[in-house]
């Protein structure tokens, strides 16, 4: 059976998911991939507002293609999140991060600090970005455009398929 | 002597790249139904049949099948009898890289440089090319647009030349478990055997091209392949790492003679996107 949730993701919502269950995500989710985990750490290091919001968010870890003209975005299937876990547990700690949608297993260390902050890891499936496209209804820059495909984008979607990978308690899929 | 326009090598180049990135081949479309009927897993099913799904809509949509639509990396025969008129032709190449990866609506995914400007140079250029001189009159141009999150899970090792084939199949195996969900499997492993540490990478990537259903021609390595193909979905990583037992659609060797000191083993993987395409000039 999958489970439909909505953002902002409560608490309750969170420790409602197990690993395993089979997740369709619909709302606003923020997108951030490699260089702008570094700029959001170098911010969170210096005691610095961030330009965005992550309170009961979601990021998700993609580098989307170009937008075709009339159409939102490009293809945007998640990329290995392994290479965010360093900034991972700063951001859970200190800005109420509650989601992330990547591919791939997770550090140990970042297992740790989804558990002690209540937060979940979904999976998307990597190498499907055409068919998640279709799931995503608008896109707007937020911030770091100088970034290309690694800027922060605001995604609207709708029924986003995912895979509960590593829940709040500390629960993995991965051996 | 033949000659082609620079213009022609342009546009067949930026077709490639368009070619590449929309159409999954049909060999490895092929590869992920039959793992479908033979996949015991049900998330792993439900995974296969999405990714058949994301083919199908990349196809229809003329959208890249994977938003990290690759460093471009080329291998170009170049027949002896033929020339590129107007200029050179590894600038007609990067040239096709710029007008396709711009005209296909595709990522630009390379920086300037590795460590001090990671600045995107917004073209997807520089291409990687790799040049071989053959006989004739042909010029045959193959893109394989590869992906960072598994190009990142590649190995080599030098091994002794006593390891053998057991020293071979633990390091395939081990840099599959490594490699765990991270380079999108169900995947296609590449493993390049003998020459040096540079010619054995380049025999693992070269690897990737070979058809999934088609076997090494020589008979100890058919035998190798199949072994490995069955080593590694006996892990039980499977599709994105999830579980199951597909983990890899094929194993794929090349080789070739080397030192009498050495037996370097190279591992280059690929996501199930093994996307490639071929113009001949």
């Amino acid at each position: 059976m999958v489970i439909t949730i909505k953002t902002p993701l409560s608490a309750t919502i969170i420790t409602s998911l197990h690993a395993g269950d089979e997740v369709e995500l619909s709302g606003t989710i923020y997108t951030a991939r490699d260089a702008a985990h570094r700029r959001l750490y170098d911010l969170l290091q210096q005691g610095s507002p961030l330009p965005v919001d992550l309170k009961n968010q979601v990021l998700y870890y993609v580098g989307p293609a170009p937008a075709r003209p009339g159409k939102p975005i490009g293809s945007a299937g998640p990329t290995t999140s392994a290479r965010m876990d360093p900034f991972t547990p700063a951001l859970l700690e200190k800005t109420g991060l509650r989601a992330m949608i990547g591919k791939g297993e997770r550090s140990p260390t970042v297992i740790a600090a989804i558990k002690q902050y209540g937060a979940v890891y979904f999976a998307a499936i990597g190498g499907a970005g055409a068919l998640i496209a279709q799931c995503i209804k608008k896109c707007d820059a937020v911030c770091y455009e100088d970034l290309g495909p690694e800027a922060i984008f605001r995604l609207t979607v709708e029924k986003f398929p995912l895979i509960v990978a590593i829940d709040g308690m500390g629960r993995s899929l991965y051996r | 002597m033949k000659t082609i326009p620079f213009i022609s090598v342009v546009n067949a180049v930026s077709e490639l790249c368009l070619q590449a990135a929309f159409y999954l081949p049909a060999d490895v479309v092929q590869g992920l139904k039959r793992a479908l009927e033979t996949e015991s897993s049900a998330r792993a099913r439900g995974i296969l049949e999405k990714l058949l799904a994301n083919a199908a809509v990349a196809r229809e949509q003329k959208l890249a099948l994977c938003q990290d639509c690759g460093t471009a990396i080329f291998f170009v025969e170049l027949g002896a009898q033929v020339r590129v008129a107007d200029g050179l032709l590894a600038e007609a190449i990067n040239a096709g890289v710029r007008q396709g990866y711009e005209k296909g609506y595709l990522r630009k995914s390379i920086v300037a440089d590795p460590l001090y400007n990671r600045c995107n140079t917004g073209d997807n250029t520089p291409a990687v090319i790799h040049f071989l001189p053959v006989a004739g009159e042909a010029l045959t141009i193959t893109l394989v647009p590869k992906g960072g999150g598994s190009e990142n899970m590649s190995g080599l090792r030098m091994l002794t030349p006593s390891q053998g084939e057991q020293g071979v199949i633990d390091f395939v195996v081990g840099a599959v478990e490594r490699a765990g969900g991270k380079p999108c499997p169900p995947l296609i492993v590449g493993v390049g055997l003998g020459g040096t540490a540079e010619q054995a990478m380049l025999l693992a990537k070269k690897a990737l091209l070979r058809p999934l259903a088609q076997p090494h021609p020589q008979k100890e390595y058919a035998a190798l392949e199949n072994a490995l193909f069955a080593r590694v979905n006996a892990t039980g990583i499977g599709p994105q790492g999830l579980g199951g037992d597909t983990t890899a659609l094929a194993v794929k060797i090349e080789r070739a003679p080397c030192h009498i000191a050495s037996l370097p083993v190279a591992v280059n993987l690929s996501c199930h996107a093994t996307r490639h395409a071929t113009v001949v000039l």
